[in-house]
C-alpha cells in the first residue's frame, strides 16, 4: 500500500500541482448538549444537533493554510451513516475542496481498530488517484475520546506518523522534508520526517476560518462523493465495523453518586475570618496530618 | 493491512490457541527526558492488583539508551511492584519517536506474550499505544478509571462515555494482549518499597537508524512546567466562572500560595483567557489527587467532577446551596467565594504562617 503514497512514481504530477491533502473527520453529536436519561441511563439523543468533531476543525485549518501557501487540495473524508454528508457539506463551506464519506451497514458498531482499517482503505484507494502528501486528524473525537484513529490510520498505511502537531514549521516538497512541533509532556519536540505523513493537530493551534461566501454557495450544490465499502475498495469486510473490533461494551452506566452528601459549614451570621476558621477548623478535623505538614513543609514540590 | 481477521469467538468467549498461552500483565514504563513519568508508578499499583487476581507475573517495561535512565527506571519499577522487568536498550531509543519505539515494543509483545499491557495516558503513551495497538491488530482502551479482572480471566477496563455522562466498561475478545491506557493521577501511587528486586530480562533489539525516517532535531521544554505542578500538588484551589474575572483569580493564587499548594480553575474559565489551559481540570484537562481540594466558584458539572474524585477532602465555596458541586464535595460551604477566599487566606497565614516563597505581609 505504500507504494501509493510514492511520489517517484506520480505520473500526474510531473509538475507539481500543489499538496494533496485530506483530512479525516467526524460527524459528532454536540456533547454540550447530551443529556442522560435519570431513570434508564440511556443517551437522549433525539433532538441533540450534530457538529463536526470540534478537534478536527483544527485539522482542517492547518491543512487550507498549507494549501494556501503551497497549492493544491484539500479533501475531507469521513466515514459514518448517510447523514455524516451534513458535515462534510460544513467542511465545504469552510474552504475545503472535495468531500468524501464512506458509508455502509457493515461499518456500524466499529471501535478504532475498525474505523482505523475501513479510513485507510479509502484512504489508499484516494491515493492511487493521486499521492496523498499529508493525511491530517485531529487530536481526538470528542465522543470517543481515544486519540487512536490517527495512529491506527498511520500504521496501516506506513506513514509517517506526527501525533498531537502544534505547529508545521516547514514542508519542502522537493525534498519531501517536514518539520513539526510536537507537543510532548513538558515541552515540544521539533521532529524532522518524511511526507507521505499522518499529522494529528492539537487542539487551539490555530483558528478556524469563516467559509467565504462563494465557499458556502460552493459547497451547497459540491458533490460529496458517497462510497460503499466495496467502492472504497474494502478487501475485507470482516475487518469492518462490529465484526472486526476487538472490543466489546459490556455495560454502560451512570457513575454512582458519593454515599454520604456534603457537611455544610453554618455560614448563617457569621462573618468571613469566623467562616474561614470554621472552614479551616473541619478540614484539620477530617485531615489531621494535614496542619502538621502545612506548617512542617510549607511549600510542597514534589516531583513534578 | 491484509493479514487476517482476528478470530470471533461466537457468543461463548473462547481464545484461539494461539493467545491461550499471552500471560502476565505488562506496565510500560515511559521515559521521557530522562524522567520516568509517574504515572508508570500509578500503572505499577494498579498492575499489580491484576497479576494478583491472575496469580501472573507483574512486568515493567524500559526502552532507552543504556544509561543512567533506564538503570534507574529498572530499580523504580522493582520498588513500585514489579517482578520483572524487561529492559530492551538501544540508541535509537534516545528520544522518543514513534517508530523505532513501535518497533521494539512490538517485538517484546511478540516475544514474551504478555495478556494485559497497560500504558499512561500520555503524549507517548497514546502516540504508542495507538501504534501497538494497530501493529497486533488487539484491542485498546484508552483513559480508563478503572480495571478489573473478570470471571474469564478477562480484563474489564472502565472508562467514561459521552462526555463524561456515563461510564461503560470494555472488553477485548479474541485477542491479546489486551491493551489500556490509563491517564496520570487516576490511580494511586503506591508506596515504593526500596528493598524490592526482580528479574531482569534484556533483550536485544536491532534497530538500524536508516530504517528510521522520522529524527529529533530540538526539545523546547516549557518554561512553565516548573510552576504548574497541577497534577501532582497536595493541595490545589480552583476558581470557576464564579469568580466573575481574571482579576478575582489573585484570590485563589493567594490561597493556594498561602497552603503552600497549586491553583487550577474549570473549563469556561480557560475559554474565557482568564488563565491558560494548562490550569484546567477536568476530563479534557487535568486529574488531580491532591489531600485537598478547594473549589470555589465552580458548579460541580460531571466533567469537572471525574478530574477531582481522587482528591481526599474536597471543599467546595458556592453562594448556590443546589449547586451539583455539594453532591460530591466533602466539606461544603454556601457564601460568596470572593470574601471567604481572602478570609481563609488570612485564617490560613494567621495559622500555620507564611510559606517560604511568599513574602512575610
Ligand atoms: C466534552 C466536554 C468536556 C468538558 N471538560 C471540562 C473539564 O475538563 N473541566 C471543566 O471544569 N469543565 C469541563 N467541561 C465543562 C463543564 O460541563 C461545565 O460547563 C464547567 O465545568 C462549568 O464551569 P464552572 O463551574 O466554572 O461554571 P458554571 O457552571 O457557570 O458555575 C459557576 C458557579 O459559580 C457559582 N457562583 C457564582 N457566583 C459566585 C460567588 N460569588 N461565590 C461563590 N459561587 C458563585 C454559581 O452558583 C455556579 O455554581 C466540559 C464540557 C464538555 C461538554
Amino acid at each position: 500500500m505504500d507504494a501509493v503514497f510514492d511520489h517517484d512514481t506520480d505520473p500526474e504530477d510531473p509538475g507539481r500541482r500543489g499538496l494533496n491533502l485530506v483530512v479525516c473527520i467526524k460527524q459528532v453529536p454536540d456533547s454540550a448538549q447530551i443529556r442522560v436519561h435519570p431513570v434508564t441511563n440511556t443517551i437522549m439523543r433525539q433532538g441533540v444537533p450534530t457538529i463536526i468533531n470540534p478537534y478536527d476543525l483544527f485539522a482542517l485549518e492547518e491543512a487550507m493554510r498549507l494549501r494556501d501557501q503551497y497549492g493544491g487540495e484539500v479533501t475531507v473524508l469521513s466515514m459514518g451513516p448517510p447523514m455524516a454528508e451534513e458535515a462534510l457539506r460544513r467542511a465545504l463551506g469552510l474552504g475545503a475542496d472535495k468531500a468524501v464519506l464512506i458509508t455502509d451497514r457493515r461499518f456500524a458498531g466499529a471501535d478504532t481498530l475498525a474505523t482505523s482499517y475501513a479510513l485507510a482503505s479509502a484512504l489508499a484507494k484516494l491515493g492511487a488517484e493521486r499521492p496523498i502528501d499529508v493525511v491530517f486528524t485531529g487530536k481526538q473525537t470528542i465522543d470517543g475520546d481515544t486519540a487512536q484513529v490517527g495512529p491506527g490510520v498511520a500504521r496501516r498505511l506506513g506513514l509517517n506518523q506526527l501525533t498531537y502537531v502544534a505547529a508545521i514549521d516547514l514542508l519542502d516538497r522537493a525534498t519531501g522534508e517536514i518539520v513539526v512541533r510536537r507537543r510532548a509532556e513538558g515541552g515540544l519536540q521539533v521532529l524532522s520526517s518524511r511526507l507521505p505523513c499522518l499529522v494529528t493537530v492539537l487542539e487551539g493551534v490555530n483558528e478556524i476560518r469563516r467559509g467565504s461566501i462563494e465557499d458556502m454557495l460552493r459547497a451547497a450544490r459540491a458533490e460529496v462523493t458517497v462510497w460503499s465499502a466495496a467502492d472504497a475498495g474494502i478487501e475485507d469486510p470482516q475487518q469492518c465495523g462490529l465484526k472486526g473490533s476487538p472490543t466489546l461494551v459490556k455495560r454502560v452506566f451512570a457513575p454512582t453518586p458519593r454515599e454520604e452528601s456534603a457537611e455544610m459549614v453554618a455560614v448563617d451570621g457569621k462573618r468571613p475570618a469566623q467562616i474561614a476558621d470554621a472552614v479551616l477548623d473541619l478540614v484539620f478535623a477530617h485531615a489531621p496530618k494535614l496542619e502538621t505538614e502545612l506548617g512542617a513543609a510549607p511549600s510542597e514540590k514534589e516531583r513534578r | 493491512m491484509n493479514t487476517k481477521a482476528p478470530a470471533r469467538p461466537g457468543r461463548k468467549e473462547q481464545l484461539p490457541e494461539r493467545f491461550q498461552s499471552y500471560r502476565h500483565v505488562w506496565v510500560f514504563v515511559e521515559i521521557e527526558e530522562g524522567r520516568v513519568h509517574p504515572v508508570a508508578f500509578e500503572l505499577l499499583g494498579e498492575g499489580r492488583k491484576l497479576a494478583d487476581a491472575l496469580e501472573v507475573e507483574l512486568a515493567g517495561v524500559v526502552l532507552g539508551p543504556a544509561g543512567a535512565a533506564t538503570d534507574a527506571a529498572v530499580a523504580a519499577a522493582f520498588h513500585h511492584g514489579a517482578d520483572t522487568v524487561y529492559l530492551a536498550e538501544h540508541d535509537a531509543l534516545a528520544s522518543y519517536r514513534n517508530e523505532p519505539y513501535t518497533r521494539a515494543l512490538t517485538e517484546l509483545v511478540e516475544t514474551y506474550q504478555p495478556e494485559i499491557m497497560l500504558l499512561g495516558a500520555t503524549t507517548l503513551g497514546r502516540d504508542l499505544a495507538g501504534a501497538v495497538a494497530t501493529t497486533l491488530k488487539t484491542g485498546l482502551t484508552a483513559d480508563c478509571t478503572e480495571l478489573a479482572i473478570d470471571g474469564e480471566r478477562s480484563l474489564a477496563a472502565t472508562r467514561p462515555t459521552f462526555g463524561g455522562s456515563l461510564l461503560c466498561t470494555i472488553h477485548t475478545r479474541g485477542v491479546r494482549p489486551q491493551m489500556a491506557t490509563v491517564r496520570p493521577r487516576v490511580m494511586a501511587m503506591p508506596e515504593p518499597d526500596p528493598e524490592r528486586d526482580g528479574r531482569v530480562v534484556r533483550h536485544a533489539l536491532d534497530l538500524p537508524e536508516p530504517d528510521f525516517v522520522t529524527k529529533v532535531l530540538d526539545f523546547i521544554a516549557d518554561a512553565r512546567t516548573d510552576d504548574v505542578n497541577l497534577a501532582y500538588a497536595e493541595v490545589v484551589v480552583a476558581g470557576g466562572m464564579g469568580l466573575q474575572s481574571a482579576e478575582n483569580f489573585e484570590l485563589v493564587r493567594e490561597l493556594a500560595a498561602a497552603l503552600g499548594g497549586d491553583y487550577g480553575c474549570s473549563r469556561p474559565v480557560v475559554q474565557k483567557g482568564w488563565l491558560p489551559a494548562d490550569r484546567q481540570i477536568g476530563q479534557t484537562g487535568k486529574t488531580i489527587r491532591p489531600k485537598l481540594y478547594i473549589a470555589a466558584g465552580i458548579s460541580g458539572a460531571v466533567q469537572h467532577r471525574v478530574g477531582v474524585e481522587g482528591a481526599d477532602l474536597i471543599v467546595a465555596i458556592n453562594s448556590d446551596p443546589a449547586a451539583k458541586i455539594f453532591e460530591f464535595a466533602h466539606l461544603g460551604v454556601v457564601a460568596d467565594a470572593l470574601t471567604v477566599l481572602p478570609a481563609l487566606t488570612e485564617a490560613v497565614r494567621r495559622r500555620v504562617g507564611v510559606p517560604a516563597p511568599v513574602a512575610a505581609g
